[in-house]
């Protein structure tokens, strides 16, 4: 018997080109409009073809965003599938592929599942994702209409005969879905949402761009690096609609000193890289910080050094934007934790990088950007775009010495003023100056508006009992699993906190840590966060749970570090 | 130019950092002057520069400026232009700036073609880190590091602009203000990314290309020559006995980068994000 009342997880496996994606994107567009959680995340590997990819789908009776470990279906789309996720398969696991896949292989629960023929009985070997999709339904006994649905709207461009054909493969996999269900015991009883929530499905590039669109940006220059390439194309896509411009850099250099270029004559400017193009951007950053010019940055974290792992996930930037840059200067780093959360962080980022004159880091990673949930669309907030612009006088000074340290921000052919921008040390006109008085002045002028940010500074969430002795920290992505792994531990005596915002912290954060047990989960070698808090604050961190081998973390093992934990 | 007229571009009181007798005196009259004469509005103006003692020529204007980083000037005058296309966008800095630290940039903004003129202080050799090779350095030339002499031969900007088909290519010599000035206010009446290389001499760390030096191995392109005929412009390009000055080449019907992205003339500061776009946005995730 195989009874999957609370939640399953179904993994799908193949090699890059095989439309592993697509299965996994057609199912839970069609889960999602049946009303199921739904949660899907993606592993794979730098090739275009071949290789061993997989994504796996999770539902479940309450929201989860988090990836597991264990797989309850796999759906192996060939032979190399196995081998790969081999590791992840336990004796409960129900491995469903054509019989030559599994030849001289040890696995409990095979079950002998021809997707090429149904493909080929319907017309086509291209037709087998329809029938894997088809499968799966059959085995969780949901009616197959909206799936035929969506086939009838995927291909309606490629004409009637494709969708009937697509469909009869849809039929045929849920023919014998059904019928393995029977025959095998399996019973998937999960429930829908009760009410069903007023949803969009989104995956982590489409969040970050949604609020880039709702922040008012209308610039991004960027080169194409994984992940970060994928705002460069939400962007892309919505520059029409938006009036966006939208342009590849030759280079990363580039890309930080166009942004910057853009923002100097009033644009709300974004740039898109992961931890390799942002190195490149570093001196860029030192000019956002000398001339003042608002900017936001996003960074889609991937494993480095160097090249690193480029289509792996990990949270190992921290430090490198923290420390970005040559010479003291003031930036804010944001890390959102769900999608929701980063529609409404991208705005703030940018109002934030207004309204200080400031670098903005958004932190996000390949786990969070190719990770398909939903999210509740009154979730989706909008704050008001400040744009901080003023129309200049003849008399006008970029750089005012004022006792906020923020000059009004002038931009060319607005008003009858100059507007002076100087990547050397300036006077209050933004002409170069070697005057050792000023000197000093500019840089406390620079430096000063961290106090302020601080106490604005997003405080972090607290999941599990305020009373609870430890603590456990995370940041970015991290904030699904801990969630789930601490709801399913549930032990009273641990909590969870979530930061949303890294740099500056606000002043209250050290209370909030202060006697208790500080835990901090991070996804890198060193807990870079865990070292900023602690020279943030004073408070020590007595573990560090972290990972390095690029995947996410799993909630399996959350559970499992969280176990050990113990108070003195 | 009447110097009893006052230039709105002239900027009152400036302590200027250049040595006495830079070619870059010449050059920033000239800019000035052209910039008078072509009687553009000072508040539509932006000039961005590199680093290097040509890029600091924008200090000494009296218009708005971005003076960034070396060899990024480009880059940023691209940024400043489509977010607010009815700017007119000057990029100027030197030939190490340009050619050498932003070489990527200049390949690639002749490329894109947006509508700006970048001015390129051509004095062969490095100033402001004392005295080392440049791109365009000739060989044999010695310095304080090429300490033997130059090794390779030099950039040759004109050669390689013509190559990427640039839709306005001009040399001058700044020793020749008023051709240079000439030349500049052609270029910024360009519609396109029009270049002017100039020859400039750097009087304490280049003693071989002197003004007396560029006098004697330039010649003035005659009235007759055909600056729209690419293949004799490629001959003029890669003359090396006496340089040529003057408009080398010009295409003015290549399309700009702005109107290939359908940039409108809103300036960016007054974009706003359409609530009706933006739902219907929010409908295709459903």
């Amino acid at each position: 018997m195989h009874y999957y009342a609370d939640e399953i997880s179904i993994v799908f496996g193949g090699a890059a080109g095989q439309g592993v994606q697509t299965i996994a994107n057609a199912l839970v567009k069609v889960l999602k409009r049946r009303g199921y959680y739904v949660f899907a995340c993606t592993e794979f590997m730098s090739r275009i073809r071949g290789g061993s990819n997989s994504t796996e789908v999770r539902i479940t009776g309450k929201k989860r965003r988090a990836y597991v470990h264990g797989i309850d279906f796999l759906v192996a789309l060939n032979a190399e599938a196995v081998d790969h996720l081999e590791e992840r398969i336990g004796e409960s696991t129900l491995v469903f592929a054509e019989k030559d896949h599994v030849e001289g292989k040890e696995i409990s629960n095979f079950i002998d599942t021809p997707i090429a023929e149904f493909a080929k009985e319907a017309g086509n070997p291209v037709f087998s994702n329809t029938v894997a999709v088809g499968v799966v339904l059959g085995l969780l006994g949901i009616s197959l209409d909206a799936f035929s649905e969506y086939l009838s709207v995927q291909f309606a461009s490629k004409g009637e005969e494709v969708v009937a054909k697509n469909i009869k493969a849809a039929e045929l996999g849920y023919g014998f879905g059904k019928e393995t269900a029977a025959g095998n015991g399996i019973e998937v009883t999960i429930k829908p949402a009760d009410t069903p929530p007023d949803e969009l499905l989104i995956d982590g590039n489409t969040a970050v761009g949604i609020g880039t669109v709702a922040a008012g940006c209308s610039f991004i220059s960027s080169y194409p690096m994984s992940p970060g390439t994928g705002l460069l194309t939400f962007l892309a896509r919505k520059a029409d609609d938006f009036d966006i411009v939208v342009d590849q850099a030759e280079d990363e250099i580039s890309a930080i000193n166009a942004a910057l270029g853009a923002s100097y004559a009033g644009a709300r400017a974004i740039v898109s890289t992961s931890g390799g193009g942002f190195a490149l951007m570093e001196e860029g950053i030192s000019l956002a910080g000398v001339t003042e010019m608002p900017v936001v940055v996003h960074i889609g974290q991937r494993p480095g050094p160097a090249t690193g792992l480029p289509t792996r996930t990990e949270q190992g930037d921290l430090n490198l934007s923290l420390y970005a840059g040559h010479g003291d200067f003031s930036r804010v780093i944001l890390a959102p934790g769900s999608f929701a959360q980063a529609i409404e962080l991208v705005q703030r980022a940018f109002n934030l990088a207004d309204r200080y004159q400031t670098t903005v880091f958004v932190l996000t990673d390949q786990f969070f950007l190719d990770s398909v949930a939903s999210v509740v669309k009154s979730e989706v907030v909008r704050l008001p775009v400040e744009r901080h612009i003023v129309r200049t006088d003849r008399e006008y000074k970029r750089y005012r010495l004022t006792k906020s340290g923020l000059s009004p921000r002038g931009v060319p052919g607005y008003g009858d003023g100059v507007v002076k921008a100087d990547s050397h040390e300036h006077d209050e006109s933004g002409h170069l100056t070697e005057n050792f008085g000023i000197r000093k002045k500019m840089v406390h002028k620079r430096l000063q508006r961290l106090e302020k940010l601080s106490r604005e500074a997003l405080l972090p969430e607290l999941f599990g009992p305020a009373e609870a002795g430890s603590l456990v920290v995370s940041w970015g992505s991290n904030r699904g699993v801990l969630q789930e792994a601490l709801e399913k531990l549930g032990r009273k005596d641990i909590a969870g906190l979530h930061f949303s915002q890294l740099y500056p912290l606000n002043p209250q954060v050290r209370g909030v840590l202060e006697a208790k047990n500080v835990i901090v989960l991070e996804n890198n070698a060193t807990g870079q966060f865990a070292d900023l808090l602690n020279r943030e604050t004073g408070v020590r961190v007595s573990k560090r749970i972290l990972k390095v081998t690029g995947e996410p973390f799993s909630v399996e093992e959350v559970i499992e570090a969280l176990q050990e934990v113990r108070h003195e | 130019m009447n110097n009893m007229i006052a230039n709105p571009f002239d900027m009152q009181g400036k302590d200027i950092n250049w040595c006495p007798g830079c070619g870059n005196y010449k050059l920033l009259d000239a800019v000035k002057d052209a910039l008078y004469e072509l009687d553009l509005d000072r508040r539509n103006l932006v000039i961005v520069s590199g680093i290097g003692q040509a890029a600091k020529l924008p200090q000494y204007v009296n218009a708005s400026m971005f003076n960034g980083l070396h060899g990024r000037a480009l880059p940023v005058a691209m940024g400043i232009k489509l977010a607010n296309r009815n700017l007119t966008v000057i990029a100027e800095s030197g030939d190490g700036c340009m050619y050498g630290e932003g070489g990527n940039h200049f390949l690639h903004a002749i490329r894109r073609n947006y509508d700006i003129t970048v001015i390129v202080h051509d004095n062969m050799v490095y100033g402001l880190t004392k005295g080392q090779a440049s791109p365009t350095s000739r060989m044999g030339m010695t310095t304080s590091l090429q300490f033997n002499g130059v090794m390779l031969e030099p950039f040759n900007p004109v050669a390689v602009l013509l190559a990427l088909d640039a839709p306005f290519i001009a040399r001058t010599s700044a020793g020749d203000g008023e051709q240079t000035k000439e030349i500049i206010k052609q270029a910024v009446s360009f519609k396109g990314c029009s270049i002017v290389d100039i020859f400039q001499p750097c009087v304490i760390f280049n003693k071989i290309n002197t003004y007396q030096w560029f006098k004697e191995n330039t010649y003035y392109l005659s009235e007759d020559y055909d600056p729209t005929d690419r293949k004799l412009a490629f001959e003029k390009a890669i003359e090396t006995e006496k340089l040529p000055l003057g408009v080398i080449y010009r295409r003015d019907e290549r399309e700009l980068y702005e109107d290939l992205l359908g940039i409108t003339h809103i300036p960016a500061y007054e974009h706003e994000v359409s609530d009706e776009a933006f739902e219907k946005m929010l409908e295709e995730y459903r």
